[in-house]
């Protein structure tokens, strides 16, 4: 297809990359990520897994790791406090602030608040968990909190992104690879309905501790909350049992009724994303390992760059394909909401 | 000193049905002994049953009748003409609009309207309502997921003049995409999705492959298969000081559910007995896991 080259004025497209501990980090930034995007500790992230995430010191050191190569470091605090935890968020607004952080990803509107009149010069992205779709919720967030930049939920057709970052005051993150959620983020009860425990809440999906692996005679079985999630036969590959992501029954037929175990890639949607003005592509996977990290910022680097430097060339190496299909979930991908007839 | 007495409400018909379901239930609806009744669609802005001048109308006959009429809006707003219908129920005029994205809470808050917060807000925590209620919001509804313990918390805190509503029967919603699992089970594009939500005026039930009914696919949202029902924690309501208890309109029965929250409010029947009854009769059981801090469909034993 046919695209023109970016106006001299347009930024570059920036490349924004998972890290959940300090060798990410550093990997993110050797490879090429122009920000990478860290959490806490604790339930303060929508990542609150175990052995994951930063403390005071690490998150130091990463911080002054990527801003000594002029690298930029984002925290997310993207869960919803309930009253009783409400000084732990307020906590990690100040930690970040503090540790003087290039910005804070936020979705709750207390912390939005507090984060704006505590810290006015801290500045504040709205996290998918914001549940975002469209520019009058964004021009909410903004004149609320001036916030300066709004992650998408992944569930928006191409056309439908470019009408609200045509009509929107700040600039527009999305997600260009990873695992892919199906459900609006922010508005996904699906994992506490079943396990107790969900992103908005825990921070946390379909947690481990909830997970279950059996032998039987039907074959290997998976479950969540003693939900039968999946059966594999032998021989079949098995994924771990993310909620909308099983086999279940839906009168006369058993599939995946909700999702298939994919993962997004929009590597052939970079010269779209770059002519309409994308400001940020973001890379999920904060729970996933460096050689991840490693593997996907590499790869995005390069196709970023080839893809500002003639766009009216550019169309992904099937090395590239060959990589990210690697580390993709069930080893398939797919174009996701952008593309309107997976809807 | 009396019993804090709270009110009834019919949420929004979170299904698709035919106008002439439609009519004839709010028909019976006008006569039932709730305060308040939700109109509108909230799921999918293809759905046409009713255009936005039929809810108007409809929503003019309701109070006429005596209900507080209080107009919904889209959970998920994603195309421009989404927004213009958004718009028009923002200006009506003269009902007050439930917001259920926070698109709509800033086209409320610009016109100084007082609002409601819908189960599509995330109101987590009192900060977050205080902010809101100085927007405007004069109601919240408590996410479904939140419990009893969780609540209280911000009871406790809650701004003077907002009230408080639970869902208290019905299948929550606790999802939504821009995937239309109806029409996928049905093998159809959602862009030709040819209405078959229609043929399932409940939704259509998911079930593990050994046969345990979870989930309810309703075109682009994902219900409980259970119903979520709180009659027998009515005492602990009132205790709270809940204002508004919601109970979530199904295509069969909801006027014998209605009937028997109101009995138990005015202590006519014992609310535990009450709701051990409209349990045994649901095809999925219940559920009240949430509100005992649990994972959602867990059910207390006692009225199993």
């Amino acid at each position: 297809m046919a695209v023109a080259t970016p106006s001299p004025r347009s930024k570059p497209l920036e490349l924004v990359c998972p890290a959940g501990n300090l060798p990410s980090l550093k990997t993110a930034i050797d490879h090429g990520a122009d920000s990478v995007y860290i959490g806490f500790r604790d339930d303060t992230n929508a990542r609150h897994f175990p052995g994951l995430n930063f403390d005071a010191k690490t998150a130091a050191q990463g911080i002054q790791y990527a801003q000594g190569k002029n690298r930029r470091v984002f925290v997310a605090l993207n869960t919803f406090p309930q009253p009783d935890g409400w000084t732990r968020w307020q906590n990690a607004v100040d930690q970040a602030a503090e540790l003087g952080v290039d910005a804070v990803i936020a979705a709750d509107i207390s912390v939005l608040d507090y984060a704006c009149r505590r810290h006015p010069d801290l500045p504040l992205h709205l996290s998918v968990q914001g549940s975002a779709t469209n520019y009058e919720a964004i021009r909410f967030y903004h004149e609320q909190f001036g916030i300066r930049r709004v992650v998408l939920p992944r569930v928006l057709s191409l056309p439908q992104v470019k009408h609200v970052l045509e009509n929107s005051p700040v600039g527009i993150e999305v997600f260009g690879f990873g695992g892919l959620c199906i459900m609006v983020e922010g508005r996904c009860l699906l994992s506490s309905y079943v396990t107790g425990e969900s992103p908005n809440m825990c921070g946390v999906c379909s947690p481990a501790k909830a997970v279950r692996w059996e032998e039987t005679a039907n074959g290997l079985e998976t479950r969540l909350g003693g939900l039968l999630i999946d059966r594999y036969a032998p021989g079949e590959p098995a994924g771990y049992p993310t909620l909308c992501k099983g086999r279940f029954t839906v009168a006369d037929q058993t599939y995946y009724a909700i999702e298939e175990p994919t993962s997004l890639n929009t590597l052939e949607l970079l010269p779209e994303l770059q002519k309409m003005g994308i400001a940020a592509i973001k890379i999920e996977g904060r729970q996933r390992s460096p050689a991840y990290v490693t593997q996907v910022t590499k790869v995005w680097r390069a196709a970023i760059d080839a893809c500002r430097q003639n766009p009216a060339a550019y169309i992904p190496k099937p090395e590239w394909l060959r990589e990210l299909g690697k580390v993709s979930e069930g080893q398939q991908t797919t174009l996701g909401a952008y593309h309107r007839t997976w809807q | 000193m009396t019993m804090h007495q709270p009110k009834l409400a019919l949420g929004p018909v979170l299904y698709y049905w035919s106008k002439n379901q439609l009519l004839d239930f709010y028909q019976e609806m006008s006569g039932a002994p709730v305060d308040i009744i939700y109109l509108g669609e909230t799921v999918c802005s293809k759905r046409h049953s009713l255009n936005t001048g039929d809810w108007l109308e409809l929503a003019a006959r309701l109070n006429a009748a005596g209900k507080e009429v209080v107009l919904s809006t889209m959970a998920l707003l994603e195309a421009e003409s989404e927004l213009l219908t958004l718009r028009r129920l923002c200006e009506n005029g003269r009902f007050s609009v439930e917001a259920n994205d926070m698109g709509a809470v800033r086209l409320l808050a610009e016109r100084n309207t007082p609002f409601v917060l819908g189960t599509g807000i995330n109101v987590y925590n009192d900060h977050t309502l205080r902010f809101l209620a100085g927007l405007g919001a004069k109601r919240w509804i408590a996410p479904v997921e939140l419990s009893q313990q969780t609540l209280a918390s911000i009871q406790a805190e809650r701004p003077v003049g907002v009230e408080t509503e639970v869902f208290v029967y019905g299948r929550m919603p606790l999802a939504y995409s821009a995937r239309c699992f109806t029409a996928r089970y049905h093998d159809l594009p959602k862009d030709d999705c040819q209405y078959r939500c229609l043929d399932d005026p409940d939704g259509l039930i998911l079930s593990t492959r050994e046969g345990q009914a979870f989930l309810a696919l309703n075109g682009i949202q994902t219900q409980s298969a259970q119903i979520c029902n709180l009659l027998h924690e009515l005492a602990a309501l009132r205790e709270l000081r809940v204002d508004v208890l919601r109970i979530s309109p199904q295509a069969e029965g909801t006027g014998v559910v209605i009937a028997a929250f109101a009995a138990g409010l005015r202590g006519e029947r014992d609310p535990v007995e009450a709701a051990r009854a409209l349990n045994a009769a649901l095809p999925y059981g219940a559920c009240d896991g949430y509100w005992r801090g649990q994972p959602g469909l867990r059910q207390a034993a006692e009225v199993g």
